[in-house]
């Protein structure tokens, strides 16, 4: 029985992650033994993982009981095609995160190699268990262990400061998330007490109490993926966690926060209403404006990629929200268009973003700097990775032929649609999303040729830079991985979108894949060869013809002699490093024109410095106007309950005596 | 589809090669004659070309293998564009390689290929033309997109041959629509193609330049091929506007009669083309760099309101 295997194999999946990770504390600080061994062997479960989701996703759902759990509460266990797809996105690139972790540890402070495989492993096989829970109660201990691994792996180098903050604020939001999806699946059991999946499918959900379910659900998956405005860890976790991590969090682990809203939304809420799908647009646009709008501002590499996921997860749950205004119309077909389009774009964003996470993970390593402004020029010492993260920045700018673009098409595709909604409010805001989608998707291109431009191009801004080595075998294959899932996303759309297809039929009723098919392996037609078509196939191939043609005819006809000189720069001589833009000149612009983004404090000099010194602060609205207040008011309430702690254990026990007392009078 | 499409195709990307230089030096020419100066010969740009492709190139130290590779990226994606848009005829082997969105993503990839190799010698110049150029595509871009929205929303098609033949090749019908986002692609053109009010394409003055900026360090055939791409861009653009707004003569067919027609219309269309963006080149004075974002606001904004009277008073149409 070939269907209950693959659930059956991805179980063992995990217990062989598990494994690993415990492996890892028998020689925990033996880097050759961690390193060179352990996470290749974790490696190759990633990619039978993916293996298993990939022969899943057209197989009938399989389900299962363990009998392990509480009593009477058994964990349910059970993979369809939503959740196949998920453990392919998780398979494909863990798998390159892996093989590049294995040649990236380093002997250092922090968490010892073996302790943090541990925590590694664990992190993988929670993702993979909250993709494949089946009741509420397993999928919540998978979340919170989920959670709880990463936290440990962010907070690696424990003994900064500031690490250890973001570690705790990154513990706050996740958990503040999680009693909203906690709430979200009270609400869906609909006091029927049982809470498998199954159970909530089935009980009838009215108006308002469906209206709170998607409320909760929104908050809590909201705080996982970075939504606006519960987006204020990930700039901050994913520059403290390793670069292995952060590639891991921010390339798959919000993709699991995607998972279980499409999961409660699409799958367990049996009905749907349009204004949802307006809020979530809404909310999607925001986080995406928001998320490039910072990220071009940003002066830390990591910090800007971490911008850019905010961005890139807002692009995806703009998808999920005109997905649910189609499905709420009873438009299936636009609706799964639209979803494939999130959908793609969660598996590009995996590949892209992965991927350059990866890259700063071995700039970092061969500078030990992590600020834009002190690097530069490093295609010259470290080629590999930079040729790698050329591809990965073209495609984390939406370009063609690269991956990014492709969903981006489609999800544009999916807007010009709007019009034929049959609520006159609606069809007139979307074109204006449309837009917004298209600013934020130029805003990318604007984010990677700046984040890319000065790390790798330009002169190095510091000496030190000199030193910088290219990265390892072991690293290289892990970017190699990952950039050839950035190809084949990009150049295959057609075979991408027939995966997909089984997921949209079991959500929305309907498929992209017949469609698709139905104009050859290279020609995108998702709709019909009139309506609009691509082929990035072709586009590759003329692309690279004229290319070699031009090189040709040039070098035939003409000459390919060479000279090298001084940089001309309109004859300037005195040209130095320090005169290139830094990353805050290169943002300015951006600063300029989207001033009340940002709160912003200037100190400028004055004519008569001896020693002038200009300094601008760039920080989040959100911080001032929303989350300090909190913290005043929370501090403000413990502040009141002050008085009744008293540190006398008398005192303690004339309180329980009183509640007692109290609780028996009112009784 | 049969060879005379493929003949075809091959010949419009022929006659595109052949023709960028034409336009750009009639371009020239006109702005001459309105700015009462002697004009160039109409055959200047392909002098420049020809003596560029002769030279050595002279590399700066710095310069890394990007570099080199960009002028050959940047002049693939542009004919690229060129062999989409439909000039010749509507039937062309290429067209469903992109619509319009796609081709809004080769102008990108061109743009941003471009900015790379203007930060990878490291001089100020360079960084600062390719941050002023990005600044320019990210205002541009939704802008275009939207005035493609619009003509789709007309056609129900995103795919530019389709939107040609609707407006062409139906009953003529007038869309008020149209007006707003040709005006609207005027001033996207005018931007992209690092035109007058936002940028000057003759100037070396340094605060002023974006485009020339990013091209400092290049020379010899490298420069040669990154003029003829600006050239080529400009002949894109300029074909894509008259398909858009313009687009009757383009024929459906593929016939060599049908060539015998759209031909000349397309070169009495270029030329009056061509003598227009002259006309506002002159009449206009450079703007600062920052008046740029509310130039290309305003064109965003007009392709919104295109957009909008499409969706509100176009409607039942």
């Amino acid at each position: 029985m070939p269907s209950l295997l693959s659930l059956d194999l991805a179980g063992f999946v995990v217990l062989y992650w598990l494994a690993i990770g415990a492996a890892g504390l028998i020689a925990p600080r033996n880097i050759g033994y961690v390193g060179r061994t352990l996470f290749p062997l974790g490696a190759l479960g990633s990619l039978a993982l993916a293996a298993i989701g990939l022969a899943a996703l057209g197989a009938a759902p399989q389900t299962m009981v363990l009998a392990i759990g509480l009593p009477q509460l058994p964990f349910h266990l059970r993979l369809d095609a939503l959740s196949a797809l998920f453990l392919v996105l998780l398979g494909a690139a863990s798998a390159g995160i892996s093989i590049y972790a294995a040649g990236y540890f380093r002997r250092g402070e922090g968490t010892p190699p073996g302790l943090q495989c541990l925590q590694y492993h664990v992190f993988l096989a929670s993702m993979t268990m909250v993709l494949l829970a089946d009741d509420a109660y397993f999928f919540m201990v998978s979340w919170e262990t989920m959670a709880l691994s990463s936290f440990f792996l962010v907070t690696s180098e424990h003994r900064h400061a500031e690490i250890r903050r973001a570690g705790y604020l990154y513990l706050l939001v996740a958990h503040i998330g999680a009693l909203g999806i906690l709430l979200s699946f009270g609400v869906l059991q609909g006091g029927s007490g049982e809470f498998t999946f199954a159970a909530m499918r089935a009980a009838p959900h009215s108006g308002w109490w469906a209206t709170a379910a998607f409320g909760l659900a929104l908050f809590g998956f909201g705080a996982k993926a970075g939504l606006l405005p519960l987006h204020i860890w990930l700039p901050e976790a994913h520059p403290a966690a390793p670069s292995p991590v952060s590639a891991m969090m921010s390339g798959v682990m919000l993709k699991t926060a995607v998972y279980g809203f499409i999961r409660v939304t699409f799958d367990l809420l049996q009905i749907q209403l349009w204004w949802w799908g307006v809020v979530v647009l809404a909310l999607g646009l925001a986080s995406a404006l928001f998320g490039a709008v910072f990220s071009a501002v940003q002066s830390d590499m990591k910090r800007l990629l971490a911008y850019s996921s905010i961005e890139n997860i807002g692009v995806i749950f703009v998808g999920v929200g005109l997905a649910i205004v189609f499905n709420a119309f009873a438009m299936r077909a636009l609706a799964a268009l639209a979803l494939t389009a999130a959908l793609y774009h969660c598996l590009n964003h995996a590949g892209f973003k992965s991927l350059l996470f990866l890259a700063t993970g071995s700039v970092l390593h061969a500078t030990r700097e992590r600020s834009l402004g002190k690097l530069g020029g490093l295609i010259h010492r470290m080629p590999w990775v930079a040729w790698i993260t050329l591809v990965g920045a073209l495609a984390g700018a939406g370009l063609p032929p690269l991956n990014g673009f492709v969903s981006e098409w489609l999800l544009l595709q999916g807007f010009l649609f709007t019009p034929q909604l049959p609520n006159g409010y609606i069809h007139m805001l979307v074109p204006v999303a449309a837009a917004a989608v298209a600013l934020t998707a130029a805003l990318a291109g604007y984010v990677m040729v700046k984040f890319y431009g000065i790390v790798f191009l330009g002169q190095p801004r510091e000496d030190k830079l000199s030193q910088a080595h290219d990265a390892g075998v072991l690293e290289r294959i892990g970017l190699l991985w990952l950039l050839g899932l950035c190809l084949v996303l990009g150049i295959v759309p057609v075979a991408v979108i027939e995966f997909i297809d089984p997921v949209t039929r079991i959500l929305v009723g309907t498929g992209l894949g017949e469609t698709a098919r139905a104009h050859g392996w290279f020609l995108l037609a998702p709709i019909s060869g009139a309506r609009a078509s691509y082929n990035p196939g072709l586009f590759l191939i003329v692309i690279l013809t004229v290319f070699a043609l031009v090189f040709v005819v040039v070098r035939r006809v003409y000459h390919g002699r060479v000279r090298r000189a001084a940089p001309w720069d309109c004859g300037f001589p005195l040209q130095n490093a320090r005169m290139q833009d830094t990353a805050e000149g290169f943002g300015q612009p951006i600063r300029q024109v989207f001033e009340p983004f940002y709160r912003m404090e200037r100190e400028l000099p004055t004519p008569f410095d001896t020693a002038p010194r200009y300094r601008v602060k760039v920080e989040d609205h959100f911080w001032y106007w929303l989350y300090l207040p909190i913290a005043r008011a929370a501090e403000f309430g413990t502040r009141l309950v002050t008085p009744l702690q008293k540190g006398r254990i008398a005192v303690y026990l004339l309180y329980s005596f009183v509640t007692l007392l109290l609780l028996l009078v009112l009784r | 589809m049969d060879a005379g499409a493929y003949v075809l195709q091959v010949l419009q990307v022929l006659i595109a090669l052949i023709g960028a230089p034409l336009l750009t030096g009639w371009v020239n020419q006109c702005r001459a004659w309105l700015q009462n100066r002697s004009a160039p010969p109409l055959l200047q740009p392909y002098r420049q070309i020809a003596k560029l492709l002769e030279k050595d190139v002279v590399l700066a130290h710095n310069a890394s293998r990007l570099f080199r590779l960009v002028p050959y990226v940047l002049f693939a994606c542009t004919v690229l564009a060129c062999a989409i848009i439909p000039t010749l005829s509507t039937d062309l082997p290429l067209a469903p390689a992109a619509d319009a969105i796609a081709l809004v993503g080769i102008f990108a990839l061109a743009r941003v290929s471009l900015s790379l190799a203007g930060m990878d010698v490291g001089t100020a110049f360079g960084t600062l033309g390719a941050r002023r150029e990005m600044l320019i595509g990210f205002l541009a871009e939704p802008a275009l997109l939207m005035v493609f929205f619009t003509a789709s929303l007309i056609s129900q098609s995103l795919s530019l041959a389709t939107i040609v033949e609707t407006i062409a090749h139906r009953e003529f019908v007038i869309y008020p629509s149209l007006a707003f986002a040709g005006v609207a692609f005027t001033l996207v053109s005018l931007a992209e193609n690092a035109r007058i009010p936002v940028d000057n394409p003759a100037t070396h003055l340094e605060l002023t330049m974006i485009h020339e900026a990013m091209i400092l360090e290049y020379s010899g055939r490298h420069l040669a091929l990154v003029e003829w791409a600006a050239g080529l861009k400009l002949y894109a653009y300029s074909c894509l506007g008259l398909a858009l707004f313009f687009p009757w003569g383009i024929p459906e067919g593929t016939g060599f009669g049908n060539i015998g027609v759209a031909l000349p219309v397309l070169l009495v269309k270029l030329g009056i083309g061509g003598m227009v963006l002259a006309l506002i080149e002159t009449l206009s004075a450079k703007m600062r760099i920052f008046r740029a974002p509310e130039f290309l606001g305003a064109a965003f904004m007009l392709a919104v309101i295109a957009m909008l009277v499409r969706l509100l008073l176009e409607a039942p149409l």
